[in-house]
């Protein structure tokens, strides 16, 4: 009975837990039924979407973390990548040395745009949404300042494909196809195994020296990480294994059965560590070898003719994803790092994290930093996959969706993690390809679609910020001290700071 | 030299830096040939049409929600008992019925819409603004926008009858712009529509002296606004509102419920909104429907901060001076620009720096208005 009464309990906080995600499922699974799209069709979408979009969605996460809120200033990140895109578009460059060289451009550009924000972000503390939403605005205006009048206006540029025929002000799209389009999109499989190979052989032979050195202890891991790198890159010469490799999409049916592979792989060396090194009682096994029965029959699905068709028709660009990946493999990482505890401290207290001798305002800096250069690695993931650079419009809802897909995703103002901002990306992207269809089918209007969905992308921020501050508000007026209105974590932060100095 | 630093210090660093702008750009486009009289007509034109929007920023301000981005909220539903009206008017073929009346008839009857629905909306907007106490900025930036959004869908939807309104040919769906031409449109402003339209005893609503039009109608109606904000802020009511904003703290402990206070700021705010939208499409001449009153409330907001209100306190006067500077630069800088340098579009990116610059320098002096 107690059981009964705890797993109701348990489902219930799930379901409140995850209302907002619940909530636009429901949307999402209503207008996929309604607009009678065909699967292949949105599933090939929705695919496309995530390589484009996840990577800056993923961006936000760091100063939700240490307590920055949404980052309406990622537009900034943007602008960076497109300068970098204009000026390498303009050299005529272009494939993969070209993007290269837009990262190394954009990075230290983000680098410098970050540190301003934060500086500013430092100044306006508890009011940076709303700063950093007119912040992206402000900086829309220098930026069209910068392509409509200085460049060509001041600075002479002559190229009559990117300049207006005045001689002043850039067009208003730029085509990267020939230069940028598809650069990290098209990079073979081969050739990302190769240079991930001699990138461990080079980590590899550097700690063996250190370890001569006697400054490194080599031990067994070091080795095994070796070796599996060295054996893949092995295998890959194998003819009919380099012939598959040789591509740069990967069909999503192949994708799944290697993430499946590679994950049951995995837990089936949880469990043959758990058998015989560590010993333990086989109740425990219970848990991987279910989790295995479910990695077996999410493949046995995919022998089901629908899904099948639907599988093998979506192809997906391969580095893009790996880079997806790698950034939410870093967001996870960041958090045992020292700076990583530094930022959650200070997103939970300025003033816990004042007297723990960290410095606030610094931790806010390099978190803005971070981001801001994420966002323009992510703009120039997007730009380049799809293909034509709209010179004025390409950086302005960056955020909105951006911070709209990660809310969906069940995130909010204080707490966000990688798998919200992959849900939400999914969710958001279903309901914009499917949107204007259903209305199509539902009101004889494609439009009333296309409104919807930006009612919805705007509605969900309203609901969530103003849930935010209904919570914190709620939570300001609990003390019994009564200063219900004085900001309570600015006075102990003061008075902390003075015993400090002293 | 301290009268010096004094007078300095009352009109602040970015009204001086605009004001200079602004006369500099007046003697430039003077010097350029461009006819003054025209030049300040349009000015004028202007500074009324966008008047009552800024006049809204005063009760949100003064009664502690800070500036009311929201105030879309109000443009909403002035716009939808501006529609309401003309339709109204269409069906009971009113033009023909009163003649000259009609557009009065009509105009009233939209700011008696816009002002009752204002109302409604702005007490509930004020029942949330309540609940989200020190993110109000960013709470009603984004109920702004998801009202703006929903709107579009109204406006998508309604099937109505006259021309003006909907689309030829379609049975449904309102025109991005609907002209005002055959209804109240330049009522109050426009001396061409005043002289042909209305007996010969309004003809003082407008008219011109040499090349300057002088929108008599539009002038006195917005000084009875002002007026009547100015002085329900010297009333009890009004007084007591502006210490909820001041220190909340020190009103509850006065006996003052301040969340009432709030409510009702927020709801005048809403519905001066509402008017100032009427108002402004009354001089314009066209109704901008969907995406187009979007960014409006932050142009008001921009305005009324140039105006040298800041985000806690504001004074008719700052919205008389900052709609003032902020619209004469972007009448003035488009001819200008377009003699100077040949763009277009550079009153546009002007008028996106500026408002979005005064505003972030206004949250960055008192830290985000939560002070």
């Amino acid at each position: 009975m107690n059981q009964k009464n705890d797993f109701f309990k348990k489902a219930g906080s799930f379901l409140f837990d995850n209302k907002v995600m619940i909530a636009f499922a429901a949307i999402c699974l209503a207008a996929i039924l309604l607009s009678g799209s065909p699967m292949t069709f949105i599933v090939d979408g929705v695919f496309t979407r995530i390589t484009r979009n996840t990577f800056t969605v993923l961006a936000l996460i760091i100063p939700v973390l240490a307590g920055l809120g949404l980052n309406f200033g990622i537009v900034i990140g943007a602008i960076a990548a497109q300068i970098a895109v204009f000026c390498v578009v303009y050299w005529g460059l272009g494939g993969f040395g070209g993007m290269l060289l837009s990262v190394l451009i954009a990075t230290p550009l983000a680098v410098l745009f970050g540190y301003l924000v934060g500086k500013l972000f430092n100044r306006m503390k508890g009011a940076e949404m709303i700063a950093g939403l007119i912040l992206g605005y402000f900086a829309d205006g220098l930026y069209q300042l910068l392509f409509l009048v200085i460049i060509g206006g001041v600075i002479p540029v002559d190229n009559p494909k990117l300049i207006i025929s005045g001689g002043m002000g850039v067009k208003n799209t730029i085509d990267l196809t020939g230069n940028l389009k598809y650069a990290i999109d098209s990079v073979r499989m081969v050739d990302i195994v190769t240079v991930v190979f001699y990138v461990v052989l080079a980590v590899t032979l550097i700690k063996i020296i250190l370890h001569l050195l006697k400054k490194y202890q080599l031990n067994k891991g070091d080795f095994i990480f070796f070796g599996i790198f060295g054996l893949l890159f092995g295998i890959s010469y194998i003819p009919e294994i380099e012939k598959f490799l040789s591509t740069d999409r990967l069909i999503l049916l192949d994708a799944l059965t290697a993430v499946l592979i590679v994950l049951a792989i995995l837990e089936l060396i949880k469990i043959i560590k758990s058998i015989w090194i560590n010993k333990e009682p086989l109740k425990t096994l219970v848990k991987p070898i279910v989790t295995l029965l479910v990695y077996g029959l999410i493949y046995a699905l995919t022998f089901i003719p629908e899904i099948e068709e639907v599988l093998s028709y979506v192809k997906l660009p391969v580095l893009p994803f790996l880079l997806i990946a790698g950034l939410c493999w870093f967001n996870q990482k960041i958090l045992s790092t020292r700076l990583g505890q530094n930022m959650r401290t200070v997103g939970q207290s300025q003033s816990v994290a004042m007297a723990s001798g960290i410095d606030v305002d610094k931790t806010r800096v390099i978190a803005m930093i971070i981001s801001t250069v994420l966002a323009s690695w992510g703009q120039l993931i997007f730009l380049q996959n799809i293909g034509t650079f709209s010179t004025y419009g390409a950086h302005t809802q960056i955020a909105q969706f951006a911070i709209a897909a990660l809310l969906v995703g069940g995130a909010s103002v204080q707490k966000a993690t990688n798998k919200q901002a992959i849900i939400g990306v999914i969710l958001f992207h279903t309901l914009f390809i499917v949107a204007p269809e259903a209305g199509k089918q539902l009101f004889d209007n494609a439009q009333i679609g296309e409104y919807f969905r930006v009612f919805v992308s705007y509605g969900v921020i309203a609901l969530s910020l103003a849930m935010h501050a209904w919570t914190q508000f709620k939570k300001e007026v609990q003390p019994p001290t009564g200063g219900a209105d004085l900001e309570i974590p600015a006075l102990p932060a003061v008075t902390v700071k003075q015993q400090t100095l002293k | 030299m301290k009268t010096i630093k004094e007078i300095y210090e009352s009109i602040g660093l970015p009204r001086l830096i605009i004001g200079l702008f602004f006369i500099c750009l007046v003697v430039v486009s003077i010097i350029l040939g461009f006819s003054p009289a025209a030049l300040f007509s349009d000015v004028v034109r202007r500074w009324l049409m966008y008047g009552t929007l800024v006049l809204a920023m005063v009760p949100g301000i003064q009664s502690g929600i800070g500036l009311n981005f929201g105030v879309s909220l109000g443009i909403s539903a002035g716009l939808l008992g501006s529609v309401f009206a003309m339709e109204i008017s269409f069906l009971r073929n009113w033009n023909e019925v009163l003649g000259a009346g009609a557009p009065w008839l009509t105009l009233l009857l939209a700011l008696i819409f816009g002002i009752i629905m204002a109302t409604i909306l702005g007490t509930l907007y004020g029942l949330l603004l309540n609940r989200v106490k020190g993110s109000e900025m960013t709470v009603s930036t984004y109920v702004g926008f998801s009202v703006i959004a929903f709107m579009n869908i109204v406006w998508l939807s309604l099937a109505f009858k006259n021309g003006e309104l909907s689309w030829p040919l379609q049975g449904q769906g309102l025109r991005n712009t609907a002209s005002l031409s055959g209804s109240f449109g330049g009522l109050l402003s426009n001396p061409d529509v005043v002289q042909s339209t209305q007996p010969a005893w309004l003809h003082w609503l407008a008219f011109k002296i040499g090349d300057f039009t002088l929108p008599l109608g539009l002038i006195l109606v917005f000084a009875l606004l002002c007026f009547f904000v100015w002085l329900f802020f010297r009333s009890k009511m009004g007084i007591a509102m502006s210490g909820a904003g001041e220190n909340q703290l020190f009103t509850t402990s006065s006996g003052i419920d301040v969340d009432r206070m709030r409510i009702l700021g927020t709801a005048i705010s809403t519905v001066l909104g509402a008017v100032g939208i009427i108002l402004y499409a009354q001089t314009y001449g066209f109704l901008q429907l969907y995406n187009a009153p979007l960014m409006m409330g932050f142009a008001s907001a921009a305005s009324i901060l140039i105006g040298g209100a800041s985000v806690r306190r504001a004074k008719i006067s700052h919205v008389l001076i900052g709609t003032l500077l902020f619209q004469g630069i972007l009448v003035t800088a488009l001819p200008v620009a377009n003699e100077v340098i040949k763009i277009g579009t550079l009153p546009e990116v002007l008028r996106i720096i500026i408002s979005n610059g005064i505003i972030l320098y206004a949250l960055s002096k008192t830290k985000g208005g939560n002070q």
